[in-house]
């Protein structure tokens, strides 16, 4: 077998050392009862040829050739060469996580530029080496607030992706952290500062707000601080499109924000590999989950990093860590610094400018539902069909309509999730339109 | 006697704030097909922000310069030998890699509809199929996007069937030898965590376990092989005291490694388990992530799982999301989908055959570096071993090396350490995993290197104790970093 990389004399050779007259005899020890009774059913392996055949047979059966209009979590953007170039690197893609810092510096050094460069986008003082992914990253937010205030009940915003609201109540459920939800205003899709109000009280740990919002909504951020503050509770501040930085005003009033880096270079790749965040204030930085890189000095008295505050983490703290959290998503993470740092300041703005510019010319053809300031998604209530037919009608001319809303929000069952990118095309956008009418 | 590495030059690199000046790109964009939109007018002016400052303005020659640079300053698994006890750290097939990012694959995106997902669906059904007959229980969630999230998920099943049983219990019992995950996620699924002590032999005291399994006890977690990489030979028997008090044994499958085509966690009465796909089936570690965790459940836990679930529906794939029992979702949309295809590329590679040759000769090769290296460390547990095999460095304390001198001294060899002082019940542990792909030239150097290094803490320890020497980056100043912590550029 090609991976392994012994000849059977090498293999005699080691059995021998090993004082066994047969492979099987290194297992020997193992009671009878527990040993496997048949061979596995599985097929004998296959070639590389095959292999590739196998996927690309796969990958066919899935869409290819449309243009889409999904977003809702999960963006078409354009991938710069230079991203699969540096991550293909083997020092990169096969390392491990960078316990053993002198023979570690590269990814230890992506890492510190990683959070250096969340920092900026985010306003905060302080960002990990990532999460999993944003949903993840939401009760991990949510737990944080739980430690720092000592209370415990959460207030999140309906108005947050639905999947990472559903993530939430698993990881809240045993945890003594009930979790309710707010409301949004039907009018303009932002959050309902009222509800909130109303649903306030003094045990809450943690009120969380997205924004963009999942219905692309630059929300109220700056109002939902002030009641969250007001009554001793972190706010967080979840986002989905991590290319909406480049121009929206970061949340400077919020304790943490947290959320998905998909957008930066990570391809959709049908629900993950991805990465998500936590930044935060300086004075939360002991309630951080998972890896924290730090810069120092080696014993030569050169620049150099290494992992940090490890007494926050499990191998350390068991089951009194901040988190179960083990790995970060170092490679998904460097993809994003590559892009950071590919796109950097300008791009990054003109790019966001191109995506803002793409969906309110869409607008312009399919009208939003609500009236709040949208960014690069908005809802459109389908008019004299169900989002389905409408959805029905597109695929023929090759498009993937928005997201039907209703398995979400029964309110907004006549509605679906338009998104449009810098990758969306001007006449893609009209033939949408036209099959609407 | 170095013969492994020579040293070679190396590239100086700042940080890439450091090398950024204004105006620089390394990017650009198509011309707009629609209107440009005027920011303050479409956002309002107060949502509109001021450039972001210190982020990078490069070109694109320093952008690739700056990445291979850094690239350059890490070991990885290409260069050689990784052998990180626990960690799995066998080769990475390039072919994952090329599957991962077939267009139809790479593009698919989570919410495009089922019958134009049929191929991703197809992909994931396979997977599950494979990982359940590997370790022969009834169903699989793909879901947990890495070891510690499929453990909570695991815990999480446990609890919700307990709860279904009117009890949902109190405690979780976790060997002293297992990882710290073990314990961290038993506290976020609500549990006491009581450790139980392992026997004199490393293994699990089953005595102390029919002792400690009251009708508080929700579940036993155990690793096996365990992390002094020994079978745990009374697992069936300690399934079977769990049963009898309605407590469940949760198995870490980290090791799984050791057991694939050997031994079934199904047939050794596991009711739950997780995969680290990073480990067993060779999808990159990435220096540090990403990495998938699916978990595997007998009958009596499926109708817990998360949502959604794969079904067949007539001749096309379609996800479940109506199931009145389940824990909920533990991630967003369905997984971690490109580490499937990865391991799914690996699991096709080599066949059932293939699969159970890996384990034999990972487990040879450990045993054969056990041989070649008992003479000169202290082996604390002298059970056979699987996949892995713990020294302690007993012998070289007494002369003033610990294990992480060791270790570093290795590098200068040109090997990536050794897993340092894990698992806790060793005193000083070396914990050894060479894994199935290496070969025995690759083994017979790192032998060469260890038996080397052991004269050298006789003869000059302090060479050992000052280690690595050869590299560009010297010991660094941990204990600093923690006391005032750096954790982000900022311009002098």
């Amino acid at each position: 077998m090609r991976y392994l990389p012994k000849s059977d004399s090498e293999r005699r050779q080691m059995l021998d050392a090993c004082g066994v007259s047969s492979a099987e005899e290194l297992f020997a020890h193992l009671p009878e009862a527990v040993r496997i009774q048949k061979p596995l059913a599985l097929a004998p392996g296959i070639s590389e040829y095959e292999i590739v055949q196998y996927f690309r047979d796969r990958a066919a059966e899935n869409a290819n050739g449309y243009a889409s209009f999904l977003g809702a979590g999960v963006y078409n953007h354009y991938r710069p060469v230079l991203v699969d170039t540096v991550v293909s690197r083997g020092e990169f893609l096969t390392s491990y996580t960078p316990y053993q810092a002198e023979i570690s510096q590269g990814t230890l050094t992506t890492i510190f530029e990683f959070q250096t460069m969340i920092c900026q986008l985010t306003g905060m003082d302080v960002a990990n080496a990532s999460m999993y992914d944003g949903s993840t990253a939401v009760p991990e937010a949510a737990m944080m607030a739980v430690r720092a205030t000592g209370k415990g009940r959460v207030l999140v915003a309906r108005s947050v992706h639905p999947e990472y609201r559903e993530v939430l109540r698993t990881y809240a459920k045993h945890q003594g952290m009930p979790v309710e939800e707010f409301g949004y205003v039907q009018e303009t899709g932002a959050i309902d500062l009222e509800d909130l109000e109303r649903k306030m009280d003094g045990l809450t740990a943690s009120v969380i707000v997205q924004s963009p919002n999942f219905f692309g909504i630059v929300d109220q951020v700056k109002a939902a601080a002030e009641i969250a503050h007001k009554n001793g509770a972190l706010l967080v501040v979840i986002f989905t499109e991590a290319v909406s930085w480049g121009l929206v005003e970061p949340p400077a009033e919020a304790d943490i924000v947290a959320g998905e880096l998909q957008s930066f270079a990570i391809s959709p790749s049908y629900g993950g590999p991805y990465a998500g965040i936590i930044a935060t204030k300086e004075k939360y930085l002991r309630q951080v989950p998972g890896r924290l890189v730090g810069q120092s000095l080696d014993s030569r008295g050169k620049r150099a990093f290494c992992l940090t505050l490890a007494t926050r983490e499990q191998h350390i703290r068991r089951e009194k860590a901040t988190s179960n959290i083990c790995t970060n998503q170092a490679l998904i993470a460097l993809m994003a610094t590559v892009f950071m740092t590919v796109y950097g300041k300008e791009g990054l703005r003109e790019l966001a400018l191109q995506n803002l510019s793409k969906a309110h010319y869409l607008a312009g053809r399919v009208k939003p539902r609500f009236s709040g300031p949208f960014f690069n998604e908005f809802v459109a209530r389908v008019e004299g069909k169900s989002p389905d037919e409408w959805n029905k009608a597109l695929l023929k001319k090759k498009i993937i309509g928005g997201l039907p809303l209703g398995r979400f929000y029964p309110e907004l069952a006549d509605s679906v999730l338009l998104c449009a990118t810098e990758m969306t095309k001007g006449s893609d956008m009209d033939l949408l339109a036209e099959v609407a009418k | 006697m170095i013969d492994k590495v020579t040293p070679h030059l190396s590239q100086n690199e700042s940080l890439i704030f450091e090398r950024s000046s204004p105006g620089k790109k390394a990017y650009q964009l198509p011309e707009l097909d629609v209107p440009a939109v005027d920011a303050a007018e479409a956002l309002g002016a107060g949502n509109v922000r001021a450039e972001i400052e210190g982020f990078p303005e490069v070109s694109e020659v320093e952008a690739i310069r700056h990445f291979t640079r850094l690239s350059t300053w890490n070991y990885a698994i290409d260069y050689g030998m990784y052998p990180l006890g626990s960690c799995t750290m066998k080769y990475n097939p390039r072919i994952n890699e090329l599957v991962a990012r077939i267009e139809g694959l790479a593009w698919a995106h989570p919410y495009q509809p089922e019958a134009l997902a049929q191929g991703a669906m197809e992909i994931m059904a396979r997977v599950e199929a494979a990982l359940a007959e590997i370790t022969g229980m009834d169903a699989v969630t793909l879901q947990p996007a890495a070891g510690a999230h499929g453990e909570l998920t695991g815990i999480l099943l446990i609890r919700a069937l307990l709860e279904k049983r009117g009890n949902p219990r109190k405690k979780i019992l976790i060997p002293d030898s297992a990882h710290g995950t073990n314990p961290a996620t038993a506290a976020i699924a609500g549990y006491a965590v009581e450790n139980i002590k392992s026997s004199e032999t490393g293994v699990l005291d089953v005595a102390a376990l029919e002792r400690l399994v009251t009708d508080d006890v929700a579940a036993l977690m155990v690793t096996n092989p365990n992390t002094l990489g020994v079978f745990e030979e009374n697992i069936a028997q300690a399934a079977e005291i769990l049963h009898k008090k309605g407590a469940m044994l949760y198995m870490d499958g980290a090791n799984m490694n050791a057991l694939v085509g050997i031994a079934r966690p199904g047939d050794f009465g596991v009711d739950v388990m997780h995969l680290n796909l990073h480990k067993t089936f060779s999808t990159p570690h990435g220096g540090g992530g990403p990495g998938a965790g699916p978990v595997a459940v007998k009958k009596v836990l499926e109708p817990f799982l998360p949502t959604p679930r794969l079904r067949r529906a007539g001749k096309k794939w379609a996800f479940d999301y109506k199931r009145k029992h389940t824990i909920g979702r533990v991630k967003a949309f369905y997984g971690n989908f490109g580490v499937l295809v990865r391991a799914l590329a690996y699991i096709l590679a080599h066949g059932g055959p293939g699969l159970r040759n890996a384990t034999v000769d990972a487990v040879m090769n450990a045993v054969y570096i056990r041989k070649q290296l008992e003479p000169y460390f202290d082996l604390p547990y002298s059970q056979a071993n699987m996949h892995e095999v713990v020294f302690s460095d007993d012998r070289q304390a007494k002369l003033g090396v610990r294990t992480g001198d060791i270790a570093k001294r290795l590098i200068d060899y040109g090997f990536h350490p050794y897993t340092v002082s894990f698992p806790l019940i060793v005193h000083g542990a070396l914990m050894i995993e060479p894994t199935e792909t290496e070969g025995k030239h690759e083994i017979d150097q790192f032998i060469a290197a260890m038996i080397s290094i052991a004269k050298e803490v006789e003869t000059d320890p302090q060479l050992v104790k000052t280690a690595p020497h050869g590299t560009r980056t010297s010991r660094v100043d941990e204990v600093t970093a923690a006391r005032k912590p750096i954790l982000r550029w900022k311009p002098a």
